[in-house]
């Protein structure tokens, strides 16, 4: 067909796990120079295939072929060697180190078995500078964000003479300008050449970056497209299996009701509340039945204002009132005790414990607050468990499953569940869908929806601006470690509008 | 405690796929490789000595070498399990040893000086004193720690060098000698047949498992243990529950002290309880019980201390000459460790592959 040779070629793969067929006679090939985005839900194979590649595992059926050649890597080393690097949706760095020690960290140069610094520095600096960044490379990498902190494990990753890069998840935690720059990385590396291997959960992004893409579900392919010939809905209705009807109707029901929680009951007022470095003086009022949204740009403070309200951090100026009465939120028990429940951003480090189990991990919270002494008994964990594993379509539905075992959305689902058996009056949810697929983030966000409906307070979190608006009835607007404003989410409040007053400062336009 | 019985290893290989599943479950379980492995040595034992396994009853006490190990291994389960829950909140208790002398110490010291050391009353006050200043020595360790915020290892390093010093001024050198009945029935009596000193760890370990299983403290500490960000935003106030396991093994150190000590009529502040730190941290490990904290189990703990005691008689059942002792116990504990670790599994399971098998079609389902 005079198609270009694949620089990478899979075939027929397959992946059993111990009861789960992970991959199941799997194709997918790889141009050079092109940038090609592997979809699919939660579970279907993504990052199974991507283990695969790079030899994290090894694969029961089928066949890698590298520019032709057929390969069996047997650990990510030696896939970097052979020229497949990648970069993981956490970044795997150690942020103690100087950036040019991360990037040369396990392959320094050296002479005479001693580590040559000053050549070590200025190749860094010249990795970096050919990804457009211009930064000291002997400051430690903790001092930077967590874009440049991206950029420079991609630099890391490109240095080897790469021939397919695999970027898992890139873009998760970065804001609009940040992915830019991103992208503009990502051009530059495949007209030079390489094969991006490239997966995300924003439509969006693909839609801007990606040449083709290929869908997986349950473990199968299901097609190879050019993503100007396939529509964002029919991408979707392929990556989730089932007509587009049953998701619209899920997004009309979590359709904005206004003007109802305005005369409720007020849950939680917070005046001049504030912390040093974290987040300058705010007042903000949370009703009865009221999703407020946090807009605002990463690094704007949404994260620091979420963690004073649960006392998380501690204020250093203002107070709360909780229901009229003035409360000195001293650390995560007391705002239990008021019955608000956080669920953190970061679900790893600070939500989920990975080594329990879902049903452990479900009761922590309640159990955790009503002290060692009174156990919740065995039998009641377990309703509990399977009440919320039904409600909330945890899967796999097993609650002795350690949590470490789950895919983000589940997890992210698991922790959800953790809170909302403590029956809370304010439900504070940082970025409850961030990495998480289409169909378990329209599933929570009617649950919040539903939970609003029936008297629940809810603060959210969530640095995609169509969400916040899709969700809230109020959404505030943070800039600069400062709320700016506070607007109703009426029929003619849109994203460009939220746009214009974060650009604005808050100032009336 | 369930322990797998061997007799499923040796089943014939046409089973049922029932009895193939049960089979994978007992081998998996995390208490097998140790059950195994004592079980081994407890068998070996009987080629050099036939009547190992007899256990007879002599002027009314239990005699046998069963008992013997037992008896022997009844310190290390008891500063094992105090280890245990530690070690599960992620932290280490290198201090126990010390704490040991330490008790010994004062209530042989407070004996001596009793104008009637066959007392009972004079005895169990003694003893009192003793555990109560164990008790001020573990919420001195849990304070360093859970509010001091020192890391456990040092915290506790603290205590294993000064408490041996303490231990000295307190018997002002010597060993202390004591000649009191009801005192040395705490390590050297029996109840009903029973060894005394049995009978205490057997009560103070089925209490702890009860207290921590049936309670929510394991749920807690093994939350605590598993990750102290995600627990504190959870709500679960890790202070109290790492002073309270501090407090705990000092306690559990401090009975093993008194045990050790009664059953000697002696306290030696230099070497009573001399390394059995890292006896009681190898216990944990052989049990299951990783070293970084979360997940733990009080049964595998009690297994390991039964394990290294069955080492300790081994080899002078079998004659290994002394000069290699330490060496044999080494690649047994180096054995056992292999086979409980994940990659080595993997790695083991990979090379299993590679042999030539007649079928690999009965896997799918």
């Amino acid at each position: 067909m005079g198609q270009p040779v694949p620089v990478l070629e899979m075939t027929g793969i397959g992946k059993t796990f111990p009861g789960v067929v992970a991959l199941d006679d799997v194709d997918f090939r790889l141009l050079p120079g092109e940038v090609h985005a592997l979809m699919g839900e939660n579970g279907a194979g993504k990052s199974t295939l991507i283990k695969v590649l790079t030899g994290v595992y090894s694969n029961d059926a089928g066949e890698v072929r590298l520019a032709g050649e057929p390969v069996r890597f047997t650990g990510p080393l030696q896939a970097q060697r052979a020229g497949v690097s990648t970069v993981y949706q956490e970044v795997n760095l150690c942020p103690n180190l100087s950036v040019a020690e991360n990037i040369f960290i396990g392959r320094e140069p050296r002479r005479f078995g001693k580590i040559q610094w000053s050549r070590m520095r200025k190749r860094s600096a010249e990795l970096l500078r050919r990804l457009d960044l211009d930064i000291d490379v002997s400051a430690p990498l903790s001092t930077y964000s967590l874009a440049v902190q991206q950029m420079v494990a991609i630099a890391r990753a490109v240095d080897v003479s790469v021939k397919v890069l695999v970027l898992d998840e890139p873009t998760s935690s970065l804001d609009t300008s940040e992915v830019d720059q991103l992208f503009r990385v990502i051009r530059r590396l495949s007209d030079d050449g390489v094969a991006i291997l490239f997966v995300s959960h924003f439509l969006d992004q693909v839609y801007e970056i990606a040449d083709r893409m290929t869908v997986l579900r349950n473990g199968r392919r299901i097609g190879e497209y050019r993503t100007a010939e396939l529509p964002q809905m029919d991408l979707v209705s392929k990556m989730i299996g089932k007509e587009l009807e049953t998701l619209e109707q899920l997004e009309e029901r979590t359709g904005r009701t206004h003007d109802r929680a305005r005369d409720a009951p007020v849950v939680i007022q917070a005046e001049g509340l504030g912390r040093v470095g974290a987040i300058e003086p705010f007042d903000l009022t949370i009703h009865e039945g009221e999703v407020v949204g946090l807009a605002g740009l990463l690094g704007s403070g949404r994260t620091e204002l979420a963690r004073l309200l649960f006392g998380a951090d501690r204020a250093d100026h203002g107070g709360v009132q909780i229901g009229g009465r003035p409360v000195t939120l001293r650390g995560p028990r007391t705002a239990m005790r008021h019955r608000i429940a956080f669920s953190s951003e970061n679900r790893r480090a600070e939500g989920l414990v990975e080594d329990l189990s879902v049903r452990e991990n479900i009761v922590l919270a309640l159990q955790a607050s009503r002290g060692w002494l009174r156990p919740i008994s065995r039998r009641r964990q377990e309703e509990l468990a399977d009440k919320y594993i039904k409600a909330l379509h945890i899967r796999p539905a097993d609650p002795e499953r350690p949590v470490r075992n789950l895919s983000g959305g589940n997890q992210q689902k698991v922790l959800l569940a953790r809170w909302l058996i403590t029956e809370p009056r304010l439900l504070i949810v940082d970025e409850p869908t961030r990495g998480i697929d289409v169909g378990a983030k329209a599933e929570i966000q009617r649950l919040l929806a539903e939970l609003s409906g029936g008297g629940m307070a809810v603060l959210f979190i969530s640095a995609e601006l169509e969400e916040v608006l899709r969700v809230s009835h109020t959404v505030a607007v943070l800039r600069d470690r400062r709320l700016i404003q506070q607007i109703d989410n009426d029929a003619d409040l849109d994203a460009d509008r939220v746009m214009q007053a974060i650009a604005s400062g808050g100032q009336p336009a | 405690m369930t322990q797998p019985t061997v007799s499923e290893r040796s089943a014939p290989p046409d089973q049922t796929p029932e009895k193939r599943g049960m089979m994978r479950t007992v081998l998996r379980h995390r208490l097998f490789w140790p059950a195994a492995v004592l079980v081994l040595l407890l068998v070996g034992n009987v080629f050099f000595t036939p009547s190992f396994f007899s256990i007879r009853l002599q002027d009314g006490h239990l005699y046998g070498s069963l008992i013997d190990i037992l008896r022997a291994s009844t310190p290390l389960i008891l500063v094992g399990l105090g280890m245990t829950l530690v070690i599960a909140t992620g932290g280490i208790d290198l201090s126990v040893g010390s704490v040991m002398a330490i008790a010994g110490a004062v209530a042989c010291l407070r004996i001596s000086d009793l104008p009637d050391p066959n007392s009972v009353g004079g005895v169990l006050a003694a003893v009192g004193f003793a555990l109560l200043l164990a008790l001020v020595l573990g919420l001195w360790n849990g304070l360093l720690v859970a509010v001091g915020g020192i890391q456990p290892i040092i915290a506790t390093l603290i205590l294993m060098v000064a408490g041996r010093g303490l231990a000295q001024l307190i018997t002002d050198g010597q060993i202390i000698n004591v000649r009191s009945d009801p005192y040395r029935v705490i390590g050297a009596g029996y109840v009903l047949t029973v060894p005394v000193s049995v009978i205490i760890a057997g009560l103070f370990v089925a209490a702890a498992a009860l207290l921590v299983r049936r309670s929510a403290l394991g749920l807690l500490l093994e939350s605590v243990g598993g990750s102290p960000a995600a627990s504190r935003l959870a709500g679960i106030q890790a202070r109290t529950l790492i002073l309270t396991v501090y407090v705990f093994a000092a306690l559990c150190a401090g009975i093993a002290g008194l045990i050790f000590s009664s059953n000697v009529s002696s306290a030696d502040g230099n070497n009573t309880g001399n390394l059995i730190e890292l006896d009681a941290i190898l216990a944990v490990v052989i049990g299951g019980t990783a070293l970084t904290g979360g997940r733990f189990s009080i049964a595998g703990t009690v297994l390991g201390a039964v394990i290294i005691n069955t080492l300790n008689i081994t080899v002078y059942t079998v004659g290994i000459p002394s000069n290699v002792t330490l060496l044999f116990k080494a690649v047994v504990v180096v054995v056992l460790c292999l086979l409980q670790s994940p990659s080595f599994r993997a790695w083991a399971s990979g090379v299993k592959r590679l042999l030539p098998t007649p079928s690999r079609a009965g896997g799918a389902a």
